[in-house]
Formats: C-alpha cells, sequence, structure tokens
C-alpha cells in the first residue's frame, strides 16, 4: 500500500486516496470544434508510460482536495507531487 | 513405553510436564517445547501422511515452515477443523487431535497408492491432455474423482467461532527474524532509541542458534530492558509490500489449549516501517535422487534441529548424504546422541575443514566422490544405494552399494531465504560459490527502505562451518526407474521438468504451470531453486538466465479468518438506516439492499406474499394514496455566485431561467456522451440549489462534481455539500395526496394553481419546518415532504394517521419500481449501462441543443452514437397477457431457427402491473424506435420463445392527467 504524501496533510496511507487517472489532460474548450479523433483522444487515450507517469489523486478521505502526483510505474516510487494547475517539477520532467 | 525415542537429557523441552495428544486417533504424549513433528519422532512415527499425487508414504523433511510433506489435519470440529497445518510448526497442546491427510482407508493401508504403481499414466500435465474427451466428463466424472484421489485437507465446513484481530502500527526499524543476525540489529537499533518491532515466527528467539546443542541464546535480557522494542514471537512476516507496509501474523493463542477468552487466535498486523532489517536466515536445500521422498530422509539440519532442541533420538544408524560441510555438524551432534552414522556420503572428492576432521577423528566413514542412487523401504527408509560419481557427473553402476540405515540426512547447500527481499521488489543475483540466489546489487525504489543481513544475504559466519565449499549437484544421475522427487507438496520429479522441457516449455514461469513445481501451501520453499537449477542444466544454460519464478506473498499460508478480521456478519459493510427505518420495522417492512442503505421493500399484512402485496400497494396508491420513504436520495446543497452555471454545464438541459420555487428534472451525462445519473434539483434561490441524485449514485455524483470544481473549473465560484442525511424524505403519491398532508400543512397554499406540478414551497408539517416539493415518480399528484431527519419519524407517524383512515398506505421500493414502470420513467443503472445516451432512451426534449456546451454534448455527436441501429428503450407487453418476463433475459427477432440467433437486445425491466392488468417490461432494442407495434420474441430458459409486442414506453396515463390533480 502506498504512502501518499498529500500536499494539504501530509504522508498518508493509499486507502485515503481515490486514484484519477492520468493527469494534464484538460477539457478541451470549445469542444463543438473537435474533431472527432481529437474528442476521442480527449476521452480515451492514455499514455500508460512504464516509468513516469504524472496521475491525479484526490484526499477522498482526508481534505478531499486533488492534486497531482508523479510515480514511477515500475517501482512506484513517488517522485513529486504538486497541486491541481501546477506544471510537473522540473527535476521530474 | 511412553516416548521411547526421546533422549534422557538436553533439549529445550520440560520433562517434567507430559502432554497428551493423540494422532489418528491413537494417544500419545510429548512435553512442553515440543512441536507435534517433534513428538511424534519421539514416539517413533516418522510415516505422517500420503503424498499429494502418488499417495507415497512421507515423512517429516524439515524442522521449520518451508515443510512440504508432513501436512495434518488439526481440531475434528467442523467448525475449527485446519488443513495442511505443518506438524513442524504446530506447537503441542494438551488434546491436540491431529490426523492424517490424502489417504483411504488408513494410513499405512491406503489404496490411492495405486497411483504410484500406475504412475506412468500421470505425469506432469496428465490433466491438460488424458481428460479432454469427452468433454462434458471433465465436470461429471473426472475432475470429482481426481480431487478424491488427490488432494490436501479438509477445509471447515461450519462458521469460524474464533475472534481474529487487526493491528496497525508504525515502527523506525521492523527486524524480520530473531536469529543471531535479527538480535543484533534490534539490539542496535534498539540502543539509539529507535521504535523497533522484531518479529520471529518460533516460540522464542534464537533462529538457528536453538538448534545447537546446549544452545545459548544471547542478548534477550538487553532486548527485554529497551522500552522502545516490541517483541513478537509467534509471528510471521507474510508479506513485503510496497512503501515499507508488510503484513505481520501473530499466533495469538494457537499454542494454548485453553486460552483466555478475551484473547484473539490470531492478530494480523499491518506495520508502515521506516526502515525494515531483512535476517530470514537460510534454508537447507534438498538432494534429488530416487526414493528421496521415503520416511526416514530428512535435511541434515532438520535432522539436528530434531536431536538438540527436541531431544529425539531420530534413528538407529544414519547416513549423511551432502555435498557441502554444514551436514557435518548434524553428523557430530547425531553421533554425540548416541546415533551411529553409518557413512557420510559426500559427492566432493576431497572435503576437508574442521568439521570433516572433526568426523574423521570419532572414526565416521567417509564415501568421498560418492552419492546417494536411491533408497528403500516400504513405509520408512531401511538401505541407501551408494555410487562413485566421476568428475564428469556420471554413475558407473547405478544399484550401487548397500548401505543400511534408518535415517538419511541429506544436505544440497543452502539457500538464503530472500522471499520477502523479492517482494520488496529487490533483484536477486546468482551467487556461483553459494550456488543460491543473494540479495542483488541494484538499488530498490526509494520507498523501500531495507537491508538483508546474516545468512539471508549470504553472509554465513553465525554457522559452524559454512556452506562452502560445495559441489553443485541438483539431481543425481538416475536410470529409467523410480522417481526422484523435486517438489515433495505437489509429487514433481525431475523427470517431470525434463518432460515439461520436451512439451517445448522454455520460461521457468511455463515449467512451474505446467508440472505445479513450486505450488502448494510451502510455495516450493524447499524445491524451486533445484527445480530451475535441473531445468538450467537440462538445457544448458546458466541457472542465472532460466531466472526465478515470482516470489508472491503470503510467505506462508494466511487463515481467512486473519484476513477479514472483524469484517465480518453485521460488521462486514456499513449499513445504512433512514431517520424512517424504525417505524418501516413496526409495520412489518422486508427490507433490501440499495448500496449501503436498507430500504424498506414492501410491507405485507397477514397472509401476503410480495406478490400480493405489491399488488395491492400499486392498485391502493393509484386509487388512493401511498407514502414511500425517499431518504435515500442524494442530496446536494449547492451553493455561490456560479452556481447556476455550473448546473448548466453538468445537466443536459437549461437551468438559467429555473426561478426560485420551481425545480427540474436534469439527467447528467459523462463526457462520452452517456447517461451518468438523474435527479430532480431545485432552486432555492438565484446563488442556492438543493439537487437530488439517485439512491446509488450520490457519492460518485458528488465526487465528479467536486472534480470538476476543483480541476476542470476552479474559476467557478460553488460549494457542494452533501445534505443527504440531513432531511427525512416522505413521497406523498396519489389522488388523495392533498387531501392527506392539508390537515398537517401551515404557512403553506397546497391548492394547484398557487403550487403547481414541479414546483416547491416551504411549510410546516405537523409542526415541524420543512420543504414540500411537488414531484413524482409515480405520475400521480403528488407531494414530496422534507422535514429534518430527527424529525421524520413524528411527520411520518402524523401522516400515516391522516392516510391510514383514507386507506392510504406505506409502500415500498418495489412497488416504486412497478409504478414507474408504468409510467416508462427510468432508472440509471437499471434502464441505463453506461452505453446508453439519453437519445437511445428517447430523451431527446431534455438535451437543450441552444444553451451552449455541457458535459457530454460533444460525446453525443460522436460517430457511434449517431449511428442507425442503436439500442434503444421500448416497452413490451407479452402477448399471452400473462407471462413476466426476466429481467436481462435476451430479445431475437424470431422464434426458431440456429441458436445463438442475433440477438437484438435485453429486458431491462419486468413488472406485473396490477393498474394495466397485464405483464409489462422495458427493454432496450435495436432500432427499437422503428420497431414499435412489431413482433419479436424472448427465449426464457425451458420454454418456448415468448411472443412479445414492441410499445412505446409508457404503460399507464400516457397523457399525464393524474399528474396535476
Amino acid at each position: 500500500m502506498l504512502l501518499i504524501p498529500c500536499p494539504y496533510c501530509g504522508e498518508r496511507a493509499e486507502i485515503e486516496f481515490r486514484s484519477g487517472g492520468e493527469a494534464h489532460i484538460a477539457r478541451p474548450a470549445a469542444p463543438e470544434s473537435r474533431s472527432d479523433a481529437a474528442w476521442r483522444d480527449y476521452l480515451f487515450i492514455r499514455t500508460s508510460p512504464k516509468g513516469v507517469h504524472f496521475e491525479r489523486w484526490n484526499h477522498a478521505h482526508g481534505c478531499q482536495r486533488w492534486f497531482n502526483v508523479a510515480r514511477d510505474t515500475v517501482t512506484d516510487e513517488i517522485l513529486a507531487v504538486y497541486r491541481m494547475g501546477d506544471t510537473p517539477p522540473e527535476t521530474v520532467r | 513405553m511412553s516416548q521411547p525415542f526421546r533422549l534422557t537429557a538436553g533439549g529445550r523441552i520440560d520433562r517434567s510436564q507430559t502432554i497428551p495428544f493423540t494422532f489418528d486417533g491413537r494417544s500419545l504424549t510429548g512435553h512442553p517445547g515440543d512441536t507435534l513433528a517433534s513428538a511424534l519422532l519421539a514416539n517413533g512415527v516418522h510415516l505422517v501422511g500420503r503424498s499429494f499425487k502418488y499417495h507415497r508414504p512421507r515423512g517429516i523433511m524439515t524442522a521449520g515452515s518451508e515443510e512440504p510433506n508432513a501436512l495434518v489435519q488439526l481440531a475434528p470440529e467442523k467448525s475449527r477443523t485446519e488443513p495442511n497445518a505443518r506438524a513442524t510448526v504446530v506447537e503441542l497442546k494438551d488434546g491436540l487431535a491431529a490426523r492424517s491427510q490424502n489417504r483411504w482407508p488408513s494410513l499405512d493401508v491406503d489404496l490411492g497408492q495405486l497411483n504410484d504403481l500406475l504412475s506412468p499414466l500421470f505425469p506432469a500435465g496428465f490433466y491438460y491432455k488424458t481428460f479432454m474427451w469427452p468433454k462434458a466428463f471433465w465436470e461429471k466424472v473426472y475432475e470429482p474423482r481426481i480431487r478424491k484421489i488427490a488432494g490436501l485437507g479438509e477445509a471447515p465446513s461450519k462458521p469460524d467461532p474464533d475472534r481474529y484481530l487487526h493491528r496497525h502500527a508504525h515502527c523506525d526499524v521492523l527486524v524480520v527474524g530473531g536469529g543471531a543476525a535479527g538480535i543484533t540489529a534490534a539490539l542496535a537499533a534498539g540502543r539509539q532509541g529507535r521504535r523497533v518491532i522484531l518479529c520471529d515466527e518460533q516460540p522464542e528467539l534464537g533462529g538457528g542458534l536453538l538448534s545447537r546443542a546446549a544452545a545459548v541464546v544471547e542478548g534477550l535480557d538487553a532486548l527485554a530492558a529497551l522500552p522502545e522494542v516490541l517483541v513478537l514471537t509467534r509471528t510471521t512476516c507474510t508479506g513485503y509490500y510496497d512503501h515499507n507496509y508488510l503484513v505481520l501474523l501473530e499466533r495469538v493463542t494457537d499454542h494454548l489449549a485453553a486460552p483466555h477468552p478475551d484473547l484473539p487466535r490470531q492478530r494480523l498486523w499491518r506495520v508502515r516501517a521506516k526502515e525494515v532489517v531483512l535476517a530470514t536466515g537460510a534454508l537447507e536445500r534438498p538432494l534429488v535422487f530416487r526414493g528421496n521422498d521415503r520416511p526416514g530422509v530428512m535435511l541434515a539440519s532438520a535432522a539436528r534441529t530434531f536431536v538438540n532442541r527436541y531431544a529425539v533420538k531420530l534413528g538407529e544408524r544414519a547416513v549423511v548424504f551432502t555435498n557441502n560441510d554444514t551436514a557435518y555438524a548434524a553428523a557430530l551432534d547425531l553421533h554425540a546422541a548416541g546415533i551411529t552414522i553409518g557413512c557420510i556420503v559426500d559427492a566432493r572428492p576431497e572435503p576437508e575443514g574442521p568439521l570433516v576432521a572433526a568426523a574423521r577423528e570419532r572414526g565416521m566413514r567417509i564415501r568421498t566422490g560418492s552419492v546417494v542412487t536411491g533408497t528403500e523401504g516400504p513405509r520408512r527408509v531401511n538401505q541407501a544405494a551408494v555410487a562413485k560419481l566421476d568428475d564428469g557427473g556420471a554413475i558407473a553402476g547405478y544399484l550401487g552399494e548397500v548401505e543400511p540405515c534408518d535415517l538419511l540426512l541429506v544436505s544440497g547447500g543452502w539457500n538464503p531465504n530472500v522471499g520477502l527481499f523479492s517482494q520488496a521488489r529487490g533483484k536477486l543475483r546468482f551467487d556461483a560459490a553459494l550456488q543460491a540466489f543473494l540479495p542483488g546489487e541494484a538499488p530498490l525504489p526509494k520507498e523501500q527502505r531495507l537491508r538483508s543481513v546474516g545468512a539471508c544475504a549470504g553472509d554465513f559466519s553465525g554457522f559452524d562451518a559454512p556452506p562452502t565449499p560445495l559441489r553443485a549437484l541438483w539431481a543425481v544421475p538416475a536410470d529409467r526407474s523410480g522417481k526422484a522427487f523435486v517438489d515433495f507438496q505437489n509429487d514433481v520429479t525431475a523427470k517431470d521438468l525434463g518432460l515439461a522441457l520436451t512439451e517445448g516449455f522454455r520460461s521457468i514461469e511455463h515449467v512451474k504451470r505446467f508440472t505445479t513445481t513450486g505450488m502448494g501451501t510451502d510455495q516450493g520453499k524447499t524445491s524451486n531453486v533445484n527445480a530451475l537449477a535441473i531445468v538450467a542444466e537440462t538445457l544448458a544454460k546458466p541457472v542465472v538466465e532460466v531466472g526465478t519464478t515470482t516470489f508472491r506473498p503470503p510467505y506462508v499460508p494466511v487463515t481467512f479468518g486473519a484476513l477479514v478480521g472483524h469484517s465480518r456478519g453485521e460488521l462486514f459493510d456499513v449499513e445504512r438506516r433512514t431517520p424512517l427505518h424504525d417505524l418501516a420495522v413496526e409495520r412489518g417492512a422486508v427490507f433490501e439492499d440499495v448500496g449501503n442503505w436498507k430500504r424498506a421493500r414492501y410491507f405485507p399484512r397477514r397472509g401476503e406474499d410480495m406478490h400480493a402485496a405489491v399488488a395491492r400497494e400499486c392498485r391502493t396508491v393509484r386509487e388512493t394514496g401511498g407514502i414511500l420513504d425517499a431518504s435515500t436520495l442524494g442530496k446536494i446543497d449547492i451553493q455561490g455566485r456560479d452556481a447556476r452555471t455550473f448546473l448548466d454545464r453538468v445537466y443536459t438541459n437549461a437551468w438559467s431561467k429555473l426561478a426560485p420555487g420551481k425545480c427540474r428534472y436534469g439527467l447528467m451525462l459523462r463526457d462520452d456522451g452517456m447517461v451518468f445519473d438523474d435527479g430532480v434539483t431545485a432552486c432555492l434561490d438565484d446563488r442556492h440549489f438543493h439537487m437530488t441524485t439517485t439512491t446509488g449514485g450520490a457519492p460518485r455524483v458528488l465526487a465528479w462534481l467536486e472534480d470538476l470544481l476543483q480541476t476542470e473549473w476552479p474559476d467557478l465560484e460553488v460549494y457542494l455539500t452533501s445534505v443527504t442525511e440531513e432531511w427525512a424524505t416522505m413521497a406523498v403519491n396519489g389522488p388523495l395526496a392533498r387531501s392527506i398532508i392539508a390537515p398537517l400543512v401551515e404557512d403553506c397554499d397546497l391548492g394547484a394553481d398557487a403550487f403547481p406540478h414541479m414546483a416547491w414551497r416551504t411549510a410546516r408539517i405537523a409542526g415541524v419546518q420543512g420543504r414540500i416539493f411537488r414531484i413524482s415518480f409515480t405520475g400521480e399528484l403528488s407531494f414530496e415532504v422534507n422535514v429534518p431527519a430527527d424529525r421524520g419519524a413524528e411527520v411520518l407517524a402524523a401522516l400515516l394517521a391522516e392516510s391510514e383512515p383514507k386507506g392510504a398506505t406505506l409502500y415500498g421500493t418495489e412497488t416504486m419500481h412497478v409504478l414507474r414502470a408504468e409510467k416508462g420513467f427510468i432508472i440509471v443503472g437499471q434502464e441505463t449501462d453506461g452505453t446508453t445516451t439519453p437519445i437511445d432512451l428517447g430523451m431527446d426534449w431534455i438535451i437543450a441543443e441552444k444553451k451552449g456546451d455541457f458535459i457530454g454534448k460533444r460525446g453525443l455527436a460522436r460517430p457511434d452514437l449517431v449511428v442507425q441501429g442503436r439500442k434503444q428503450l421500448v416497452g413490451l407487453l407479452t402477448t399471452d397477457q400473462k407471462t413476466v418476463l426476466e429481467e436481462g433475459a435476451q430479445v431475437v427477432e424470431t422464434p426458431q431457427g440456429r441458436v445463438p440467433r442475433p440477438m437484438l437486445g435485453h429486458v431491462t425491466s419486468a413488472y406485473f402491473s396490477p393498474n394495466v392488468g397485464r405483464p409489462i417490461a422495458l427493454a432496450l432494442i435495436e432500432g427499437g424506435h422503428a420497431r414499435h407495434g412489431t413482433t419479436l420474441y424472448v427465449p426464457l430458459p425451458g420454454r418456448h420463445p415468448i411472443p412479445v409486442e414492441v410499445t412505446r414506453p409508457i404503460f399507464f396515463d400516457p397523457d399525464n392527467a393524474r399528474l396535476h390533480g
């Protein structure tokens, strides 16, 4: 079970959190002008990398805030935690 | 004589007390400090079980938790019986009753042993080949028979009466293993003032030290004096998970004959450790030769343990077969205990060193450069055949020279116990000197802060003699006769591994699954390295290229009880009750689970079954009136400057003009265009709304809305609060609804003009300040009364006092379902399944094309959502007017033809409707909207396909005349 450092509450066990999938997939502005392919990509296409993955977590059973995590999918190492709207720290980009 | 094979002196047993126990009904005795295995051996019992597949006689091979053979059934009670207990770790207690397994009619005479003679028919993989035909025979004939013949113990068949606890713990250092290395580590950390947990699976600390003659374990007093060091004995670390999270299984009272009733049987520890020290020692390897599974064949280290720790005279004459020095320590100790060492068979041509010299000094015959090629003996070994092994590893004569013995000690080297290291994602390396796997150099994930010490790290300085140098010896060359076992528990032989390779399997993971080597309750602790080395040898590859199979938790078997802990019975899951629950109980409600909620399903009266009760409730609601507890509906309080904008974006319809005092039905989609949830939302004022959701959808709707606000639209000022449990909600339905509530309502004009459908008002109801919503899920005139939850029961009592004299009734969810289906109102999750759009449901009217973007709008225009032939919601009427269809039943075009016929869709809801006077159903059917008036067929099991007429999905009051009454 992962130990996730919530940027608002500190380290908490994984059972307190809900995973929200890949991060930095903003809902496109002006959806009606987007092509079918672009909308498909937004809805369904995810990178699923072997290595560093930027993903959203929600401290559902704590402060209920959403935030971003950079996690290595091979080792489950948590490389960085940063707030919604922020860009990933230089060190993990 | 009792315990005829007990040595008169020595050992860590208490001879002053005698413990009675039974094995296969036979009364025996032992002493405190004994395991079941040591007590059996002290009574001369070497044959303790029959093997899994061939029913071969099996004895005790190890003295620890790695035991593959000596599996017994404990306790006769159906509730407490425990299968596959390892006799080597079961502590003896008064009244212990153990049974051998997998034999019939008895351990001595086992008819299953015929399998051994027929074994050419049962090589590895025989299940997959032999029993493939005819197909139906597998389930009915082959599998039950195989299960009866091949197998282990019996699972308990009654509920477990024992209690199990869970405990969460945090520590600076968790030390796994309480041998010399672990004690040293715990002392070092404890002396720095660190919070330490030291766990060990044995009843006392000491590990390998306990197996020495006149064992002395140092450091225990010093450990006890450290206040921050917690020592857990009888506690096995079963799993090493992410981020230094480990699970320990503590056996609290298993060893006690009469435990204190307040104590749990076992306790599962979940430990988050800042650092972990693995001091898990090493496990000795058996050697692979013909008949290496006979009772009396035992690991050299195990024999040493039984003699020194448990004071058991294991036999009269032992032969020792080894490829390294460690077995000499065992030979010397057995010799000192009065057991004759017939000879030491050492595969190495020129063994030397202090222990070898000591053996020579005591006159032991050492047959160098030799191997045991086989054993004989019906129920226990009585002789071993010894032959010379040449430098190339070949043997001159397989029969060899006969060495009589009643005990055969084997040592094929030592495997550092790297299972937990590997579970922690550590990479292993193969050590050529040890011929075994060791923790590798590659860094671990940074959160896995651990180090391995002692024998599990390849440091054998704590041994009397290191297991090197050794001569790698994986399988003694054999002729075609006889079986040389690699995996004892699964009856996998060296030949089976060869067969797997002949069949073309190359990956060790595939070889494992084909042969079952390394499976079972011991997970191949004694067999894995031998197996993969044999595979490597056969393929002429280095062992490191073959690699290991994956080490997975749990390290030892864990009872389900320990995993479950308190989460059973009524503590299994949360049970939510509405504020009106007790009143429903008083009125005899039958409840159903809806999510975590208990909802009243129907209220049977004397003599009524569900069908009769629901039919009566359905009629009563439409003829007079009825009251439903709707408190479980999700309720979200929405406030803020941008609340209205937010609703416009999350619902498909327009909210910009909804005035205070009004409410509106809304449909929520996901961004792929599929229906997500629905409900009615009321405008309290321009910046304040009261949203309702489905009962089951409440948590995910709130989470989704919160997600959108935090991540997509942080610019919106909107605050969400769950108020589901703030309100008691009573839906008063039916033609008499107004006259039922009118006498109780103050400060509110209930007239149809003043208070129309889809409006809401504040009011005092039975003296309680609340809200009334004119919304209807039945199609009847309906007032939904909301009062603060703690006043709900009294308001409902007042409503019932008004309604029951008028003939109205409480009704439950089943009636609610029928009534809404009569009107064709959907239930999200029943008429929809995550692939259903509003268009599919015929709800085009709820999509506001003009209002701009909303969640799901772009999704609805995706190519797959605008094609012809999508499944669409329709009504179905069975033409016989009698048959109630089954929910989930498929719908087809024709009654005849080959099966499977093209399936057009499925029935989503089906009921008998007392108000329509016939069965009704809703269904999702390909191109359904264009099929109205046609006849389709619904196949039901054991019946001719049922003809059904496709209709609009509305069966009652199609003009909604009753709604406004």
